[in-house]
């Protein structure tokens, strides 16, 4: 930018920076309305016009875990021997359910947060295990029409999620794979590893060849040189490509609305899915959705100087 | 073989050690191949053999081959025809709006001031969220009666998703909320790349700041600028989760929307496998233009 010199420059340097705050603001005004929701209690989360300043409360995230029923008109409760965060449920006008023998029922939720970490976390690692590898043979070794396979496992990225879920849900129906961790555990593994393969090849790219070179000369093997020199030289591509893979799998929702059901059913379709019919509590889809949110937002902060990278696919470096 | 061993690079002195490169090349590179092809090219040559039958995948009939007539039947249909209108119009707007407020946030931000980093990293947030889980929360913000944007902006009771002139337009805001942060992501990127000099130059010959803009910046900011848009275009193009989240309205039916109907309510399997089979030859062809200018980018 233009060495600021005069006044006139400052001063509308000072309009851009303010103008900056504001619009940073707006940005991040529908997270914070999320997050706010997440901690109110449930009168008023819906209320017109909307509640700004407000006690805030933890009953929402209870709510999230656990299922409920509405109280009775005049049925009792143990209140006073009830722990205190059972108690926020009676104050909504509801109790938790229980089993035959007592036990606490969990709501839908912690079964699909598991899913969905299961899901994520096993085809990042099997997607940045073999895009690394294959990422290593294209920038290592002459391959006949590199180029054109390079295409291949991108493009293979690039079609619509519906288009291939189709066959996807015929095949995985006759190899009885719908509905189940394995299939969508595979299909995010095929969907990553093209774009663990782009990413991983410019980090290896960039590590200068003669690192292997010089211990291929003190008696490594290809095997060795690449398992010592090479992995730990590309360790922060490694980890910036899983996080971006991580995500990625975390966040898919067509596929999992297609390819599941219950069982193997991950987060993004089930938060959407507590909707309904009814008056939903937006309390609860509230902190359902922080919780989820969560993580991804902390691997945002941690990924910042690598984002510009993995959302070009390599292509822009900073 | 032999001819392969003599192609590789002769800094390869291991081959006589351990594993020959030829094999550690093909152990590294041959099994992803296979893997891919067993989950997107079969799967398609699977349901292109589906196209060319009446198969629907709720019953037991077999599959009747009846040639090219579901290709014939969607091609004439108009109201196929309206959802990749309804696409195409989404397309636009929602594109349209990234570039604005993506370069124009760039612009903005191409500056020192405190804590630049961390806003920069905040702007960025929405773009990495689950598109499925922002369209429901953007519901919230929506509603007529006690959503906040109303509430901000004093429209009253204003029907957004609701409303079927309205709603496509809602869908394409809450897009361009979600991914200007990415067209500012490769702006900036442009921005910090245009030598300083040009710019001190054009300042001691006195050039306007519209002429500066035009005849430096502009110019030197396109080809970035273009891959972001292309890359948007496909991705807009492609588009499922945020409409079928936040609205039901027909005019939100975008292809893939209505892809999915037709092949998951109203199952009929053999006419969605030749709808997806027009829509990935489209996207073929958007991702051709795609690679050619990551190509591009990464000679420069």
């Amino acid at each position: 930018m233009a060495v600021v010199s005069s006044r006139g420059q400052r001063l509308s340097n000072r309009v851009a920076i303010a103008a900056i705050l504001v619009i940073t603001l707006v940005f991040l005004a529908p997270i914070y309305w999320i997050g706010s929701t997440a901690f109110k209690p449930r009168s008023l989360a819906t209320t017109s016009p909307p509640t700004i300043v407000y006690q805030p409360e933890i009953s929402p995230m209870v709510k999230l875990f656990t299922k409920r029923v509405q109280l009775k008109p005049n049925e009792k409760v143990d209140y006073d021997n009830a722990p205190w965060w059972e108690r926020m449920i009676f104050d909504g006008g509801e109790r938790i359910s229980r089993t035959g023998k007592g036990a606490i029922q969990l709501s839908g939720y912690p079964d699909r947060f598991i899913n969905s970490l299961i899901v994520a976390v096993t085809s990042t690692l099997l997607a940045v295990g073999m895009g690394t590898i294959t990422a290593y043979g294209f920038s290592r070794f002459r391959v006949k029409g590199e180029a054109d396979w390079l295409f291949f496992i991108l493009s293979t990225r690039m079609l619509p999620p519906i288009v291939v879920a189709i066959p996807m849900f015929l095949m995985y129906r006759a190899a009885g794979l719908n509905d189940s961790h394995v299939g969508l555990i595979l299909l995010y593994t095929a969907f990553n590893v093209s774009f663990a393969v782009w990413l991983m090849k410019g980090f290896i790219d960039e590590i200068p060849k003669e690192y292997e070179e010089a211990a291929l000369v003190d008696g490594y093997t290809r095997l060795q040189a690449f398992w010592k020199i090479v992995l730990p030289e590309a360790a922060t591509g490694i980890a910036a490509t899983a996080v971006f893979c991580f995500i990625t799998a975390w966040n898919e929702y067509a596929f999992a609305l297609i390819l599941t059901n219950k069982k193997a059913q991950t987060a993004p379709p089930f938060i959407p899915s507590q909707i309904g019919s009814g008056l939903p509590d937006w309390t609860v889809i509230a902190a359902g959705t922080v919780l989820f949110l969560l993580p991804v937002a902390i691997f945002t902060f941690l990924l910042r100087n690598h984002l510009l990278r993995g959302m070009s696919f390599g292509a822009i470096r900073k | 073989m032999t001819s392969l061993i003599a192609t590789l690079d002769p800094g390869s002195r291991a081959a006589t050690r351990g594993l020959s490169d030829i094999a550690i090349r093909n152990l590294f590179v041959i099994p992803t191949i296979v893997f891919l092809i067993i989950f997107n090219i079969f799967p398609l040559l699977y349901s292109l053999g589906y196209s060319f039958t009446d198969f629907r995948a709720s019953t037991k009939d077999p599959a009747n081959f009846i040639g090219l007539k579901n290709y014939m039947d969607l091609l004439s249909d108009p109201n196929i025809w309206s959802n990749f209108t309804i696409t195409a119009q989404y397309v636009i707007v929602s594109v349209t709006g990234q570039v604005i407020v993506g370069f124009g946030l760039a612009l903005l931000l191409n500056r020192s001031f405190p804590l630049k980093g961390l806003v920069t990293t905040l702007l960025l947030l929405p773009m990495m969220l689950s598109m499925a889980v922002v369209g429901l929360f953007w519901k919230l913000l929506y509603d007529p009666n006690f959503g906040i944007i109303n509430y901000a902006l004093g429209l009253g009771k204003f029907e957004w998703l609701a409303n079927p002139k309205f709603a496509l337009y809602a869908v394409a805001l809450t897009d361009v909320w979600m991914w200007s942060p990415f067209v500012m992501l490769l702006s900036l990127a442009g921005l910090s790349a245009v030598p300083k000099h040009l710019y001190e130059a054009a300042s001691i010959d006195r050039a306007s700041r519209l002429y500066t803009f035009f005849r430096i910046t502009l110019p030197l900011v396109a080809p970035i600028l273009l891959i972001a848009i292309i890359f948007r275009t496909m991705e807009a193009f492609k588009t499922f989760d945020l409409a079928y989240v936040m609205t039901s309205q027909p005019t939100t039916e975008v292809v893939s929307i209505r892809l999915y109907k037709m092949a998951f309510q109203e199952w009929q399997t053999g006419k969605s496998c030749a709808l997806a089979y027009i829509v990935l030859i489209m996207v073929l062809c958007i991702t051709n233009v795609y690679v050619k200018y990551l190509n591009k980018a990464k000679e420069r």
